[in-house]
């Protein structure tokens, strides 16, 4: 791996693939999409954005650039004031089970022990065979033999692996995840960094990943979509992986030239975002 | 390691803290009954002006057979008001949960009630309701229920945000909102107006007990008040007093082990801490 070529990205710096190009296969678009809120307040203006089928995408962000808003609206979570979203598989806009959110805080049902936390999705859905279910889905985030337990007996990242075990209970094949991991140390987040990888690498997941964190973005992601605030809107694109480089993600590569490249790229194209939305 | 978690055994740190939070509280009410007993016995006071713990108690022995059915009649007007208060206040709440509109219409007539002196307008209540019994009801009643409403509204409208939307993520309906999650949500704070009305309905049915004695009816503990005062038996007085007072401790201690009960597994409330 070498620090050659390291991001592509429409700021230019090492523009080996056309900026804002479209992913082959897209799974929802995003056109011109536009959110005022009833305060007046313009969360997001114009913003086009298109996420491949098995895509990880990374909005990029300071705080305030509408970045959590573009990811509820994806989630159904209010309608945007202009503009479109278009799910291409028609079965997405229908069904709720097919996308999973995972909050910035845990999340979780205080008064409800860990099983019954992870079980809600499918009670809302009146199943109520679903036992199997929430056990596969403790397992995969490796909390199996925590069912009885209640949040408050959890650390902070066993509370976000419930949160995520929640999220992938109904199966969903999109994974929506509003900073999950910013207020977890950072022993913490690195660990849970990779178990997701592992599980987007073994379910096929698509996922659209916000945070302000350029480390993360770059660890986690194949693109990076760099927004700025005020109004909020996608100033920038990088790609960490191309078709002509598919990034391994372990601890070699966190430490590599390649890695730090990126990182830099991205900040750069950050400080730039934040510079134009005044922050 | 010793662990009260891990079920080897209290840790005598916890066990004397447990002591102390009984007998602290004793401690203090025989000092205070006993300074008490002093004042009168030194100073030589009347006992129809203060009598001294010792006559108040066999007051209340020698009077059992009378303030026993007294305290029954308080007791019973105390609880039917609450289960009202309870049934009307939660029943309330939960229809202002189902619309701002509904709670922005009614919430100020509450509040009308909730400021308007019981002790104003009771006599009011005894003239238009033929039936005593019930007078002395929709009095205690008025007094209690509106922290049960204001309390349980407030718990309804404190669900987590994030879990409203995780709600309406996953397409629940109204009816599974409420039960899975304002419902839960709102427990805490139902299980604090409940020990503040289980103390405000005691009042409420003494107050207008107090009113509907005036008028000659009522056979309540405050009926047995204002019939010593008139006959100038202070020790029975202490003695009903006494009565009520223990009532309230008793109601308000029996609400918060339910609180207790309902909350200790999860709510920060109830939780012990290490620190």
């Amino acid at each position: 791996m070498t620090a050659a070529a390291p991001v592509t990205g429409s700021s230019g710096e090492s523009a080996a693939e056309r900026p804002g190009a479209q992913p082959a296969d897209v799974l929802v678009k995003m056109t011109g999409v536009g959110k005022r809120f009833d305060n007046g307040v313009v969360a997001l203006q114009d913003l086009d954005l298109a996420v491949g089928r098995h895509e990880f995408v990374s909005l990029l962000g300071p705080s305030g650039c509408g970045k959590s808003t573009a990811l509820r609206l994806i989630a159904g979570l209010g309608a945007p004031t202009s503009g479109v979203i278009e799910w291409t598989d028609p079965a997405h806009a229908r069904s709720r089970t097919d996308i999973g959110f995972v909050f910035q805080e845990p999340t979780l049902m205080p008064w409800a022990t860990v099983f019954d936390n992870v079980l809600l999705p499918l009670k809302l859905q009146r199943r109520s065979d679903a036992g199997s279910e929430v056990v596969d889905a403790l397992a995969m985030v490796g909390l199996t033999g925590f069912e009885k337990a209640y949040p408050r007996e959890l650390s902070g990242g066993m509370k976000m692996r419930v949160s995520i075990a929640r999220a992938l209970v109904t199966r969903p094949r999109v994974l929506l995840m509003d900073e999950p991991f910013a207020a977890l140390d950072e022993i913490t987040r690195f660990r849970l960094n990779n178990d997701l990888l592992q599980l987007w690498r073994s379910q096929a997941w698509t996922v659209v990943f916000v945070t302000h964190s350029v480390y993360e973005s770059v660890y986690l992601s194949n693109r990076i979509m760099v927004m700025a605030a005020r109004p909020g809107r996608i100033v920038d694109e990088h790609r960490v992986d191309t078709p002509d480089r598919l990034v391994v993600r372990d601890d070699e590569f966190r430490t590599s030239p390649y890695y730090n490249e990126c990182c830099r790229i991205v900040s750069h194209s950050l400080a730039q975002a934040m510079r134009a939305g005044g922050g | 390691m010793r662990n009260t978690m891990t079920g080897i055994g209290p840790d005598p740190a916890a066990r004397r803290d447990r002591l102390l939070r009984i007998a602290l509280p004793i401690a203090i009410g025989i000092v205070t009954i006993i300074g008490w007993d002093l004042i009168v016995r030194i100073n030589h006071i009347p006992h129809y002006i203060l009598p001294g713990p010792l006559l108040v108690a066999r007051a209340l022995v020698d009077n059992w057979s009378t303030l026993l059915p007294a305290l029954m009649v308080t007791l019973q007007i105390t609880f039917m008001a609450l289960t009202v208060a309870v049934l009307g206040g939660v029943g309330l709440a939960l229809l202002f949960a189902q619309s701002k509109w509904i709670e922005i219409s009614f919430f100020p007539y509450a509040v009308v009630l909730q400021v308007t002196p019981i002790i104003a307008i009771a006599p009011l209540i005894l003239i238009y309701v033929d039936n005593t019994h019930v007078a002395l009801l929709i009095c205690a009643w008025i007094v209690a229920f509106f922290p049960i409403l204001s309390n349980t509204t407030l718990g309804l409208n404190s669900a987590d945000h994030n879990l409203l939307n995780l709600f309406q993520l996953y397409g629940a309906s109204r009816w599974q909102v409420l039960r899975y999650l304002r419902v839960p949500s709102a427990l805490p704070y139902f299980l604090g107006g409940l020990r503040i009305a289980g103390g405000l309905s005691l009042i409420g049915a003494v107050v207008a007990e107090f009113t509907a004695g005036t008028a000659g009816k009522g056979s309540g503990l405050a009926y047995r008040i204002l019939e010593s005062g008139y006959r100038l038996n202070i020790p029975l007085m202490f003695a009903a007093l006494a009565l009520i007072t223990i009532t309230g401790v008793v109601i308000f201690l029996f609400f918060t082990a339910l609180s207790h009960l309902m909350l200790h597994k999860w709510h920060e409330s109830a939780m012990k801490r290490e620190s």
